[in-house]
Order: structure tokens, then sequence, then C-alpha cells
């Protein structure tokens, strides 16, 4: 039970430093880390697909793809641009705003002591597949449609034109 | 792992509101605070996963696989987002050779 303590308020800190460090590479790795700590909140609900998915998809593709772009483009604390002391304070002010707004909505909730039971194996592939490919086929063919569309059109804005190839070199 | 999941026995639903809710927050402060693209598209991705944990959780307490199928979906949306996304960055700073959120207000008319 503390275990799980332990995990959110490692998500919570290394989300901090995520969006606190100055260095762009230092906070996708903890990005990577905040997913780590995710993929373990997973498998303490017993939704070990999704585990094995976010961590293959996020921390395997997604953040090397972020570190990938980082690294082509060369950026570093220098290149950091920065934003005005006030625009932080009222930003953290507007975003605390909206944590309280949340925490408040939700002491208005009913208060009963609803413990989480994780009953039957709903997590294992077998039986996300069967609802996957009866109840949701039309929505996962879609998905593979926009994957479609979203692979031709990085490639198509990604390509270097002719018109910027003369004006840097 | 079966020990881990039994330690989950006991932790009240509202717990994991609190939890996804603050992620969530944190998410939204780095995109107001931050001004390079990346880090600003690193903090949706923050978003996006608080929501998620918490679709997994009402999807463990309620015993329903349909949440942790939504969560599947998520993630094609945010891969596909991300692709398009980073494509977009490139151009950008190929053009504007600078990361700064605001040289994209040169998208106005």
């Amino acid at each position: 039970m503390s275990f799980f303590y332990l995990v959110a308020f490692l998500s919570v800190i290394f989300s901090l430093m995520t969006i606190f460090t100055k260095n762009p590479v230092h906070s996708v790795l903890y990005l990577v880390i905040t997913f780590f700590t995710f993929t373990v909140h997973y498998i303490m609900l017993n939704a070990q697909f999704l585990a094995v998915v976010n961590f293959i998809v996020y921390m395997g593709a997604i953040m090397v793809l972020f570190l990938f772009v980082l690294m082509l483009l060369n950026l570093n604390k220098d290149t950091e641009p920065m934003k005005s002391p006030l625009v932080k304070v009222m930003g953290t002010i507007a975003g605390m705003c909206l944590l309280a707004t949340f925490l408040g909505a939700f002491r208005a909730l009913e208060h009963n002591d609803i413990l989480i039971t994780p009953h039957e194996n709903i997590g294992l592939v077998e039986n996300l597949g069967k609802v996957l490919f009866g109840e949701f086929l039309l929505p996962f063919e879609l998905s593979s449609i926009l994957l479609l569309t979203a692979m031709v059109g990085a490639v198509l804005l990604a390509k270097h034109e002719k018109g910027v190839k003369k004006q840097h070199g | 792992m079966d020990n881990m999941v039994s330690q989950l026995q006991g932790i009240p639903l509202q717990h994991y509101l609190i939890f996804c809710s603050t992620i969530f927050a944190i998410g939204v402060i780095g995109v107001l605070t931050r001004r390079n693209v990346i880090i600003i598209m690193m903090s949706i991705e923050l978003m996006l996963n608080a929501v998620n944990l918490l679709l997994a959780a009402f999807s463990a307490h309620h015993a329903d696989p349909a949440g942790q199928v939504f969560v599947f979906f998520i993630m094609a949306l945010a891969a596909a987002e991300v692709a398009v996304g980073l494509a977009i960055v490139i151009m950008v700073y190929r053009n504007t050779k600078s990361l700064d959120i605001d040289s994209l207000t040169k998208l106005r008319f």
C-alpha cells in the first residue's frame, strides 16, 4: 500500500524536474524516468498490456524521437529561450489555481472509501484483444488510418524544400 | 507481480484522482512557463499520461476493459501528434533558427 505513495511521490518529483530544469536534454531524460514510474503504476493496477505498451511506445519510441530531434537541432542550455520571471510566476499561479479547483471539486464528491480491488484479469492481452477487435473494431481501424496520415504528413513536412535550402546553404 | 498487485489493496480511488490531477497541473504549468516548443510538447505528453493513468485506474476499479482500450487509443493519438509536431518544429527551426514559441506568431496572416 505504501509502495503506491512512494512511486507517486517519485512521479511528481521527476515531472517537476522535467518542467523546471534548464537543459532540454536533461528534461527529456527526466520525462523518461517519469514514464517509467507510470509503467510501475500500470503494473500495480494489473494492466499488464498497458505497462508493456507504455514501456515500448512512450519510453522506446516517442522519447527517443524527442531526444533525436534535440540532438539533431544541436540544442543545449545556451540556446534555451527564457521567459521573463513575471510570466513564470503568473503561469505557476495559474497552474496552482487549476489544481486547487480540481481538489475542491474532489472534496465535494461523495466521500465514501472506495478501494480499488484489482479483481479479474481484465488487463491481460487476451481480454483486451477480445474487446479491441470486437466492440472497438471500427475505432481501431480508424486509428491505423490516423497513424498512416501522420506518417505521410511528417515526411512531407520535414522534407527539404529547395527554396529553404538556397537561403541557408 | 502478484505481490505488487496485492500492494494495491486499500488505495482509495480518491488518491488516484488527486495524484493524476497533480501531474496534469504540472503539465499545465510547463506549457504556461516554458518557451521552448519541444518542452511544451513534452508537457502535453505529461498531461496525456496523467489522463491515461486515471482511465486505467477507473478501468481497474470498475473491472471494465473499455477504459484500457481508450488508453491504447490515446497512445496512438499521442504518437501521431508527436510525429507531426516534431516535423513542424524542424521546419520552423530551419526557417527561423530558434525554438522560441513566440517566433510562431509569424504564422498569423
